[in-house]
């Protein structure tokens, strides 16, 4: 399953393969990038040349091993934006030589002053526990190792689903789907379905695709938060009720106008996500690539961004999949130029 | 008169439309060829056989708000475009979406304010747009998410030099570009008016990509904080001290060659010249002396108080100024008295 | 070598102003290579031929300083940092213009300690008047900390280790190297120190096939440290990790094996906060397979950068067997 896999930003390979794989099935050519990126080309019927890239990234945030001290436990920074609340009393798996088992720990409450429970503990502070000597954590463990949140795919009620890494791994399962359903309707033209790397760490996967593959047009499929309690309503987009379609610099006015005709033209329900600035997903680094590339952002609600529990609706995927291969199926040669017009 | 007509045009980052509009009615006599890109820019081409390349460069967009959802009664809650201090939004007048709807950022009157409240800022939250709508329903007859807004302040002159006016920071250097495109210079010029320069500096460099120039000027309006309580060397500009300079910024080390010229011809000729004593924050520069293999860039500003605010202030003399000095500097690039 | 890492280190040449340093190190390379060109930014990349694929070299030649921003009516200097610079390491140092102009650091008096910040401090030229301070240096220039070399023994410290060393070694490199594996492109690039602004450009206008910088890293080793498994005297790095790039893991692994095959002691880095020119150079077009060596350093930005003799040496072997040996990932 692509959640449970391994592939934090800069790591990617396990999880690459996987896709790779997935995507073989499902388009003409399948590749793999200098960078790591996964690149699935689907062919359109039309003579012209243009092409769609969607990208969603595969990389996952994680921690790595910087020290192993004298009695084998381990030090480690994060990889990408980690809210080390998160991490204490979590299982880990250690990515050495062979996969590890670790534990997180923390001191247990009978030891603690009511003034320490008050406080965060820091990452500075946290060391892995493999339960393993030094000598044996030598042979197994290297600075430089990843390290992952030990969490397997969880139904919940309904169709909600929570694990680590559904951002953005969701959004690659809606790659796959849109493969899917091109399979049954025309487009005219190519598309480019990219799982990017490094995206958590400064969105150089989608930098180095988008320039090599020269889109006409270039849409990302991230994540954005789901409604819940203590944030305000208008910062969240409610689970289950279809993709949030973005608007603002980031996106380009006619693509945004588009997505939101073909939403309403086959009835796919879908929200607004107002963005005057920077989105912080691919579809930054996408539109100001070369001489720039019109850029269109589609998110998944998800609620606990960036914990190893992030939860959503799985109509979601289903249906923002939809949308995406019905706008590919709406393009062709003329709209693309009229990208060109302001 | 065209600063004015700039100054008054509608043009937040990512809704420059307005401008641009106002910048092809202003030069379509004199400007034959025209390019634009996927993000916007406007770029006038004016070839010549001979080099140097110069692309001048000013960002057409300015700050401004979008309407993010609208309340039950009618009120509408707004996020930033651009960096806008909290504290300026308070108690002003906007526009809203392409219909100009009026629209009023109230605040708990100070009556019904405790104290402590008073010396805290007002946080986003705590503020919002009333268009006059009694609910959602009427509301939404008039503006819709994702519409824009920006301060609604008139051009006017305090005295013969100096003038008031939303946005000189760009539209000052906008009026300039286009005033010099206005011209004929025996060199292969380019002047782009780029977008979203302040949600990110976004524009100026895939402009850049597509011009591929040998050199590039960037015309700014820029911070002047020569007001009390700041002390001299936290003024960063001096309104009349002339066009400032950027030896450095956060973005970028701008060219010595260029500017050891622009200080030449701002002696030989009289004009009052600064540097900008501030480094902290971005520009175009940066992004476009980074393109491709590297492309040599200075940065030259008209000083204006109270950017980023519904009303700055810039002098006429200021501006003149710099206008003179960037048309001296490209005739010395076009006679090939300026070497690299 | 001691003599040429003396001569580089204590060259003038901070971020945006580096021709000194250029001059010195075209000087000491031109019997070395086959072209050399500088670019729009002013790197310095140097052409040694050896056919193949395209490596690209990287060590930066700029150091930090200090940019006058403001000369008051008293003679004293008000300056922004060019480069990352903590209050801390300014103090009561001295800085050094181009011109020879010395200067010393002051702060206004403050009320504790931890008020001191980079806006409260000067420098003070000696001027007794604007009118005087101006006859020596103008708005816009550019001062670099002033510190001569020294030489421990097994250890050796100056001001611009920081990346100075690096120079150095890849200087030496292009003298020792026999059999060139690749069309090498030594780039002595600019303005790292302000964003990796020469690299960027230069890994453009060259799109090698590899690109590997050469530049210092953090230790652990001194009291009280922060975590970092990095010590002086235990070897070159090889990079996996900074705040600029994830180093491509088959770079990695080529330079250990590199490493591990000619019996070159190597540690392995992974620094949490700090970046290099190999961040820019990955990035370039679509995408470059990149790595970096670091030569472990105490006190980084500091006037007394502190490096292992003995690293330095098996950063030059290093590096030239890089040079010598095919990549094939």
């Amino acid at each position: 399953m692509m959640v449970e896999a391994t592939g934090v930003s800069g790591h990617e390979t396990p999880v690459a393969a996987l896709i790779k794989d997935t995507f073989l099935a499902l388009a003409d050519d399948v590749r793999i990038d200098v960078m790591g990126n996964v690149v699935a080309q689907k062919k359109g019927e039309g003579e012209d040349d243009i092409s769609i890239m969607l990208a969603a990234h595969m990389d996952e945030i994680g921690l790595m091993v910087t020290k192993i001290d004298e009695r084998g436990f381990l030090k480690f920074i994060a990889i990408g934006g980690i809210d080390q609340r998160t991490l204490v009393a979590q299982e880990v798996i250690v990515h050495g030589k062979r996969e590890l088992i670790g534990i997180i720990g923390m001191k247990p409450p009978h030891l603690m002053s009511p003034e320490e429970t008050q406080v965060a503990v820091k990452i500075q502070d946290m060391v892995i526990d493999l339960g393993l000597s030094h000598d044996e954590v030598r042979q197994l463990v290297s600075i430089g190792d990843v390290v992952t949140i030990n969490r397997k795919f969880i139904p919940l009620a309904g169709d909600f689903v929570a694990a680590k890494a559904m951002d953005d791994r969701a959004a690659v399962a809606v790659l796959g789907e849109c493969l899917q359903v091109l399979k049954m309707i025309r487009h005219q033209a190519d598309v480019y379905a990219v799982a990017t790397v490094q995206e958590e760490v400064g969105l150089g996967g989608a930098l180095v695709s988008t320039y090599r593959l020269k889109p006409h047009i270039g849409i990302a499929i991230d994540v954005c938060h789901g409604e819940m309690p203590g944030v305000p309503e208008q910062d969240t987009a409610p689970m289950g009720k279809g993709p949030n379609i973005a608007l603002g610099a980031n996106i380009h006015p006619k693509l945004y106008e588009r997505l939101v005709e073909v939403a309403k033209e086959h009835n796919i329900p879908y929200t607004l996500d107002p963005l005057p600035g920077a989105s912080g997903t691919d579809a930054w680094a996408m539109q100001v690539t070369r001489a720039g590339v019109p850029t269109a952002l589609v998110s998944l609600p998800l609620r606990y961004m960036h914990t190893s529990v992030e939860t959503l609706s799985m109509s979601d995927i289903k249906s923002t999949a939809r949308l995406l291969a019905y706008f590919i199926a709406s393009v062709d040669k003329s709209f693309v130029e009229g990208l060109l017009c302001y | 008169m065209l600063l004015k007509k700039l100054s008054e045009a509608f043009g937040p980052s990512g809704c420059e439309g307005d401008v641009r509009n106002v910048l092809l009615e202003e030069l379509t006599p004199y400007v034959q060829e025209w390019q634009r890109d996927a993000l916007g820019n406007l770029i006038a081409v004016k070839p010549h056989p001979r080099g140097p390349r110069v692309m001048l460069a000013a960002h057409m967009d300015e700050c401004g708000l979008m309407v993010s959802s609208i309340d039950r009664s009618g009120l509408l809650r707004f996020r930033k475009v651009g960096g806008i201090d909290d504290r300026v939004l308070v108690s002003k007048h906007v526009v809203i979406g392409p219909k100009k709807i009026s629209g009023i950022i109230g605040a708990k009157a100070i009556h019904l304010q405790k104290p402590e409240e008073r010396s805290q800022v007002i946080p986003l939250s705590g503020l919002y747009i009333d268009i006059g709508a009694k609910s959602k329903e009427d509301a939404e007859k008039l503006v819709k998410i994702g519409d824009y807004a920006v301060f609604a302040t008139e051009y006017k002159a305090l005295s013969d030099t100096v003038v008031v006016g939303k946005s000189f920071d760009n539209r000052a250097g906008c009026a300039i570009l286009a005033e010099i495109l206005k011209e004929d210079f025996a060199l292969d010029l380019f002047g782009a008016f780029t977008v979203q320069e302040e949600v990110g500096l976004r524009g100026a460099g895939v402009a850049a990509y597509g011009i591929s120039p040998d050199l590039a000027i960037v015309l700014e309006g820029t911070t002047c904080n020569d007001l009390p309580p700041s002390k001299e060397h936290g003024y960063c500009t001096t309104l009349g001290g002339g066009p400032a300079l950027t030896a450095m910024d956060a973005s970028v080390i701008c060219d010595k060659a260029m500017i050891g010229e622009l200080l030449r011809l701002a002696k030989e000729n009289d004009i009052p010249i600064q540097f900008k004593r501030s480094i902290t924050g971005g520009s175009d520069g940066g992004r476009i002396n980074q393109t491709k293999d590297g492309i040599p860039v200075v940065v030259i500003s008209v000083p204006c108080r109270y950017i980023h605010s519904p009303v700055s202030m810039l002098s006429l003399t200021d501006f003149n100024h710099t206008l003179q000095l960037v048309k001296l500097f490209l005739t010395s690039i076009a006679e090939g008295g300026f070497t690299r | 070598m001691k003599d040429l890492i003396k001569r580089v280190v204590e060259t003038y040449g901070p971020a945006g102003n580096e021709r000194r340093i250029r001059e010195l190190l075209q000087s000491e390379i031109a019997p070395f290579v086959d072209e050399m060109r500088i670019d729009a930014l002013g790197n310095l990349i140097a052409l040694k031929r050896g056919g193949g694929k395209k490596l690209m070299l990287a060590a930066h030649m700029d150091e930090i300083g200090v940019m006058v921003t403001h000369i008051d009516k008293n003679g004293f200097l008000r300056f922004y940092p060019v480069g990352g610079l903590s209050p801390l390491t300014l103090l009561g140092n001295r800085v050094v213009f181009e011109n020879g102009t010395v200067g010393v650091i002051g702060a206004e008096k403050l009320e504790a300690q931890k008020d001191l910040t980079l806006h409260k401090l000067f420098i003070d030229i000696g001027a007794t008047s604007k009118e005087e301070a101006e006859t020596k240096v103008g708005l816009g220039d550019v001062a670099a900390m002033m510190r001569e070399f020294a030489d421990l023994g097994k250890r050796l410290v100056a001001k611009a280790m920081d990346d100075r060393i690096a120079c150095a070694i890849l200087v030496e490199a292009l003298k020792e190297v026999k059999h060139a594996a690749y069309d090498i492109y030594a780039v002595f690039t600019t303005q790292e120190e302000v964003g990796l602004r020469g690299a960027r450009v230069a890994a453009y206008g060259i799109t090698p096939d590899l690109g590997i910088a050469v530049d210092v890293t953090r230790t652990g080793d001194t009291p009280e440290a922060m975590v970092m498994d990095v010590s002086l005297g235990q070897g070159p790095t090889v990079k996996i990790r900074d705040s600029s790039l994830i180093c491509t893991p088959s770079v990695r692994k080529f330079m250990e094996e590199v490493a591990v095959q000619n019996g070159i002691k190597y540690q392995l880095e992974v620094l949490e906060a700090g970046g290099t020119d190999a961040g820019a150079i990955q990035l370039t077009k679509g995408g470059i397979p990149a790595g970096v060596m670091s030569i472990p350093c105490r006190y980084i930005h500091t006037a007394s950068e502190m490096v292992d003799y003995d690293d330095v040496l098996n950063g030059v072997k290093l590096l030239t067997h890089i040079m010598e040996t095919e990549f094939k990932g």
